[in-house]
């Protein structure tokens, strides 16, 4: 099929005279001829890698299709991750954003391909590298940049920071490795109890993997049957020490034992799309939970107080960088498949820097958190309580989740 | 509804144990509100290990009355996940030396989630179970926590004495949108209490943050929580008898704490005693202290507060040891005297 396209492709080309993207150069002028929307492949299959599987017969399928528009929105989405990573990085370096920054750059494929597998009304829970998630689960790059620098414009206000940023059906960024395993179970509950047929997608990383209490969420995830998908963001490193340093077994997708689970190519937007598609057809099924492993990158160190090279080579995060890096995979694909042009990559990419370059201005010159009136706690008021003296509950907005309408209160119209 | 044992008395009051008032507390609740559900360990088919639950699994069944494995941390997270997805549950620990293994869930992921979401994300959990001393059941098994989750902002802590205590803010903390540590004490689950007639409906509830004035007095207030608001009121019969007459305060709730309630009482007796299980460093008593010390109330006071706490050890078997090292009347007797300086 592809090659069947190049060719009427270049038969094309030969027949108008124009070499595929080229620019017609007139003297004293430059002019840019762009290829109509015409010309381009709407949709194409690519093989994507084989999973490797546990406690299953069956795995995600080998082919995935995508089409011109996916394809776009995918590189669009990561590539304004990538850019908004290191805009952060910038700003931290430019000490306009302190305390912890955990960059994701690298392991865009895995948040893009999460977001293009669920739906927006499924949950999603993730651990301190959050910026990403942040973004492909609806919060603007202004918002986020601005928490970033402790702003009032920030998602929120300035509170919470890098690691505590919050959405509808998205729970954070959360500080505490491996914390974030049981609360998403315990969405998951809320989800089977509720019976709205949505599903939680539980994030944390190598590091967390060895956490007690992810073998414990495990444990009831599967006793009860949860909607939840397990998923281990495998960068190879826990801050400093390597896999192997940290685990007896490197099989994370192994690791929780009496539940199914995938290892999946992460750098692969496509294959962390299909995979994560199986794995939500499992849990809505009824099957119960699953694992993930998603085999990933990140090029930064831990954080932005880690140079990352200490105990990792250079040439490592180069060849990487160079093989197998998530938004060139993806453009490299859709180029020589005829999907799209360079210059339409090129004008996405001016878009988002544009876009990145607004947000962090707004970010700086944003008014600060307002010391005073947020110093006091964010307790919800109740009509019923007393109203205590040196404490005063603020009423705040308080973000209802999607309940269920059939769950009613019976009585006290005034709650 | 769960059998209870009640006594009709003439005035429309009945007397009902403190178990079986936080059994109605939640059955009431449970029929009240669908999103409301309780786990934790032995709760459903057990009855409850101390049958504070007895009955709730048969009327309500597997969905709504969850019996957990032994993974505190596991299952306080769940909790607090789903609370966080919109339902509102209680999640029972043992007692309360079990919650340390789950503490940065109740901490972490609960207590600060509000603040850090600037309001955005609320976690509407109950954590309740017995807290602080037993009967012979040793170091491990009898701390009090009401200092440490006092301690934190973004919780609410709660220590019921009486039935109409227990049911009352029992109900009120699990309407409450903010999480809640609810500290019962396994000593008053069997003990029986005159509950009005207004307690006895399913609306009745008791704000969290309001102590109430057990007992009225003029020469001294004693200031006490839980359990110990009993022995506070069989010290002040004992010194009644004396011609003192003591001011008992039942703080009923730890965080945010009525210091209005206890200046006000200070400003008329002059005297304050603390009286309270737990020990004595960075304690109840030590907040009470500093608060009054920093408010008005202190230009009333004709002598220092004396607080009367847990001894300064980890909690030994032997009765006599375990009866010496928790607050007895006697000693809150010998206080108040010292205090008044008789």
């Amino acid at each position: 099929m592809k090659t069947m396209l190049s060719i009427i492709s270049n038969a094309l080309c030969r027949m108008t005279g124009r070499n595929a993207g080229a620019q017609t150069v007139s003297e004293g002028a430059r002019v840019v001829v762009s290829r109509s929307f015409a010309d381009f492949t709407p949709q194409a299959t690519f093989d994507i890698k084989k999973c490797d599987l546990h406690q299953l017969e069956e795995g995600p399928p080998l082919k995935a299709e995508l089409t011109r528009d996916q394809g776009l929105q995918y590189y669009r989405t990561m590539q304004t991750v990538r850019r908004m990573e290191l805009k952060a990085d910038q700003l931290y370096k430019q000490k306009i954003i302190r305390g912890f920054c955990h960059l994701y750059d690298g392991q865009e494929a895995c948040a893009a391909g999460i977001e293009a597998s669920i739906n927006p009304t499924d949950h999603l829970i993730t651990a301190y590298r959050a910026h990403g998630y942040t973004y492909t689960r609806g919060v603007s790059i202004k918002e986020i940049l601005a928490e970033l620098t402790g702003r009032k414009g920030g998602v929120a206000k300035g509170k919470g920071g890098s690691m505590h940023m919050y959405a509808p059906h998205f729970y954070g960024g959360n500080g505490i490795v491996g914390a974030q395993v049981p609360l998403g179970a315990g969405i998951a509950l809320a989800c089977q109890y509720q019976g709205n047929n949505q599903l939680c997608v539980t994030l944390y990383g190598d590091g967390a993997a060895n956490q007690g209490q992810l073998f414990e969420s495990f444990n009831m995830a599967a006793l009860w049957k949860l909607p939840c998908i397990f998923i281990c963001e495998n960068n190879k490193y826990g801050m400093g020490t390597s896999v192997e340093r940290a685990s007896a077994s490197i099989d994370y997708y192994k690791r929780g034992d009496f539940i199914p689970g995938i290892r999946v190519d992460g750098m692969d937007v496509l294959c962390v799309r299909e995979a994560t598609k199986f794995a939500a057809d499992h849990c809505r099924s009824g099957k119960g939970p699953i694992v993930m492993e998603l085999q990933t990158y990140r090029y930064h160190g831990h954080s932005m107080s880690d140079p990352g090279v200490s105990y990792r080579t250079r040439e490592e995060i180069q060849e990487v960088r160079t093989k197998s890096d998530p938004i060139s995979m993806l453009k490299e694909r859709m180029l020589s498949n005829n999907m799209a042009s360079v210059e339409e990559f090129k004008e996405i990419d001016v878009d988002i820097r544009k876009q990145v370059e607004e947000a962090a201005q707004f970010a700086t010159i944003g008014s600060r958190a307002a010391a005073g009136g947020s110093l006091q706690p964010h307790l919800l008021q109740q009509p019923a309580a007393g109203g205590p003296r040196d404490e005063p509950l603020v009423q705040t907005q308080v973000c209802q989740l999607d309940l269920n309408p059939n769950l009613q209160i019976h009585s006290d119209p005034d709650r | 509804m769960a059998a209870s044992l009640r006594c009709f008395l003439r005035s429309g009051k009945v007397t009902v144990t403190v178990r079986d008032a936080l059994n109605q507390a939640m059955d009431e609740e449970l029929e009240r509100d669908e999103r409301v559900f309780l786990l934790g360990e032995e709760v459903a088919q057990y009855d409850g290990a101390y049958k504070v639950s007895r009955g709730l699994w048969k009327k309500y069944g597997d969905k709504r009355i969850i019996d957990t494995p032994i993974s505190e941390m596991g299952f306080a997270g769940i909790a607090v996940g789903a609370a966080m997805a919109g339902l509102r549950p209680i999640c029972e620990f043992m007692t309360f030396n079990f919650s340390m293994q789950a503490i940065d869930q109740v901490i972490n992921s609960a207590a600060k989630t509000c603040y850090m979401s600037a309001g955005l994300q609320a976690v509407p959990i109950v954590f309740r179970g017995p807290n602080g001393a037993s009967a012979g059941v040793a170091a491990q098994h009898s701390q009090c926590f009401a200092a440490w989750y006092a301690h934190c902002p973004g919780l609410k802590v709660v220590s019921p004495w009486n039935s109409e205590d227990a049911k009352g803010l029992l109900k009120s903390s699990i309407r409450d949108d903010n999480p809640v540590v609810f500290l019962e004490n396994e000593l008053l689950y069997g003990v029986p209490f005159e509950m009005s007639e207004e307690a006895q409906s399913k609306d009745f509830t008791i704000p969290i943050g309001k102590a109430k004035v057990e007992r009225a007095g003029s020469h001294i207030t004693l200031v006490s929580h839980s359990r110990y608001v009993g022995h506070c009121l069989d010290a002040a019969a004992v010194l009644a008898k004396e011609g003192i007459e003591c001011e008992v305060i039942n703080l009923r709730t730890i965080r945010p704490m009525d210091v209005e309630s206890i200046e006000a009482s200070v400003m008329k007796t002059n005297h304050l005693v603390t009286v309270e299980g737990g020990w004595p460093q960075f304690g109840v008593g030590a907040e009470i202290c500093a608060r009054i010390m920093e408010g008005s109330a202190f230009n009333y006071l004709d002598s220092p507060v004396t607080r009367v706490t847990g001894v300064d050890i980890p909690m030994p078997y032997a009765k006599i040891l375990e009866d010496h090292s928790l607050p007895q009347i006697k000693d809150i007797i010998f206080s108040v005297k010292k205090t008044l300086n008789v």
